[in-house]
């Protein structure tokens, strides 16, 4: 029965954000065929050997773009120093986005029970979401200094709100003939609440998790870019100040890496969760 | 399922002079009638006149206006454990396997569930063997024969079916049908059915109310007087076709009525 149960997150019309239904993952990972890894792989060769081919052919000078080959040999040879980086980089985010994602999907179980309140909070949620929290960071560091402090507070206040808004979507997905089925069994607000209102919010939530922690990585390399002595970001301005770019496109690769390992956990816990047709 | 101490001459519903206001929408206008220890009776009338308002107002999730709903005598004013419902489209929890779906009543009320019970419930629908199926790998029927093991778990008394069939095709339907009268034969539960479709109403019932719209209100209502089980042989005679133009006739008197 498994492999006939819907995808995670069908397309449906109006049915909110939904960004985790890329074609490249909806089509399920064991499924490939050989036909296709060869041309995925083939893909990738060309890409990577075109780039590699043009930017000798055209004699690019290495400190505008370095060539690929570049770049891996920074990443592997600087490794061993950039991993510190890495490590601080991922303390703030980790920390971060727990505050700010548990915040986030406490106010908006609660919001969302409470549709007065709900109207009364929205504004400054939207606030929350449209300011660049990046711009509050040199106020944060005034008054937290150069530590973890204000970058941590700053991926909270980037990622909370994203977590929140969509959390919200989920929760307000009512649909009254299942909350029906339970009052009919005599079910409390509380067991309505966990065993309807939360699953069938689950897979916005989890949309809401996605969109914040990557939000919140955007944050936290902002912040380090602008002050402070450690983390991926304070590497990017440091190299790009000493013009080394391969160092510089290799702490680049290791956040797009980073991005992307974001982005298939949170699809394989859609896959393995809410996997249900909503 | 039969109880001992309850008086079997008592009807099991009575619904005496029951309205439902909206706030200036009248929704039910007094109706009144009853349904007696294991009778099937049936509900039908126009779109919007008001048979599921008056089906939840029996089930205890809505409060009446006026009159009253009682239960082997005691008034309905809240869900009541003796009581099952079965949804339209059949109201599975999409993330819960079919299992999880027939235990979802135990997990609301705590109780330890009848698996012996349930068991036989599943062979007898012919869901044996998909207890761990998801609700959207089966098909409409098997979803609706779910929900309907579903609501007879707990062993309520009285069952309550709002429009079970009206997304299935004819032929799952006609399967349905039969299926609901071979389990009232046999566990001889009281039902209240609600249907738009009077062969379906006719092949089911003991009596069929017609309710008339706006407000709704009760137009008719009809013996159906045809011999148990009812078989294509009944379903295809003269009397069979008499009520079920009775039964139009009381509908299309309902439906100018209430466009007047």
């Amino acid at each position: 029965m498994g492999d006939i149960t819907p995808e995670f997150q069908k397309k449906r019309g109006g049915g909110g954000v939904d960004v985790t239904n890329l074609s490249a993952f909806a089509a399920g990972g064991a499924s490939r065929t050989q036909a296709e890894i060869v041309a995925i792989i083939a893909t990738a060769i060309i890409v990577i050997g075109g780039l590699e081919l043009a930017l000798r052919l055209f004699e690019v000078p290495l400190y505008i773009m370095p060539p690929p080959s570049a770049i891996a040999m920074a990443l592997i040879k600087d490794f061993p120093f950039i991993a510190p980086h890495l490590g601080h980089t991922l303390v703030e985010l980790f920390a971060g986005f727990a505050i700010g994602a548990s915040i986030g999907l406490i106010l908006a179980a609660v919001i969302t029970q409470f549709p007065f309140s709900e109207k009364i909070i929205a504004p400054y949620i939207l606030l929350l979401v449209t300011t660049p929290m990046l711009a509050l960071v040199p106020l944060l560091i005034l008054r937290f200094g150069f530590g973890y402090t204000p970058r941590i507070i700053a991926v909270a206040l980037a990622s909370g709100p994203m977590v929140m808004i969509n959390a919200a979507t989920g929760f307000r997905r009512v649909d009254s003939a299942k909350i029906a089925l339970a009052r009919s069994y005599g079910a409390s607000t509380l067991q309505i609440f966990w065993k309807i209102r939360a699953p069938m919010a689950l897979p916005m939530i989890l949309v809401g998790l996605m969109i914040g922690s990557i939000f919140g990585l955007l944050t936290a390399v902002g912040a380090e870019m602008v002050g402070g002595g450690f983390g991926l970001g304070n590497r990017l301005t440091s190299y790009s100040s000493m013009i080394q770019m391969p160092q510089f496109f290799a702490v680049v690769l290791i956040l797009s890496l980073l991005g992307i390992a974001i982005y298939v956990t949170f699809f394989l816990i859609g896959k393995k969760w809410a996997s249900w047709d909503a | 399922m039969s109880e001992p101490k309850a008086d079997d001459q008592r009807p099991k519903l009575e619904i005496d002079k029951v309205s439902k206001a909206y706030g200036d929408f009248l929704a039910l206008r007094e109706c009144d009638f009853s349904v007696a220890r294991n009778e099937i009776v049936s509900i039908v009338g126009p779109s919007g006149c008001g048979k599921t308002t008056l089906l939840w107002s029996m089930s205890g999730l809505h409060g009446v206006s006026g009159g009253e709903i009682r239960l082997d005598g005691v008034p309905i004013t809240k869900p009541h454990r003796d009581i099952g419902l079965v949804f339209q489209e059949s109201n599975l929890l999409p993330w819960r396997n079919l299992r999880g779906n027939i235990l979802f009543p135990y997990e609301i009320t705590g109780e330890t569930p009848d698996h012996d019970w349930i068991a036989h419930l599943l062979e007898r629908v012919g869901l044996k063997g998909f207890e761990d199926a998801m609700p959207g790998a089966l098909s409409g029927g098997m979803q609706q024969r779910a929900s309907i093991v579903r609501a007879l778990s707990q062993h309520p008394s009285v069952l309550l079916m709002d429009e079970p069939f009206g997304a299935l095709d004819s032929f799952t339907r006609e399967d349905m049908n039969r299926l609901v009268e071979e389990i009232w034969l046999e566990s001889k539960t009281t039902i209240v059915f609600i249907t738009h479709s009077i062969e379906e109403a006719v092949f089911l019932s003991d009596r069929v109310v017609v309710l008339s719209g706006r407000p709704g209100s009760v137009a008719a209502i009809h013996d159906i007087d045809l011999p148990r089980p009812r078989t294509d042989e009944v379903m295809a005679s003269r009397q069979v076709f008499d009520l079920m133009n009775a039964i139009k006739g009381g509908i299309a008197g309902a439906r100018t009525k209430a466009a007047e």
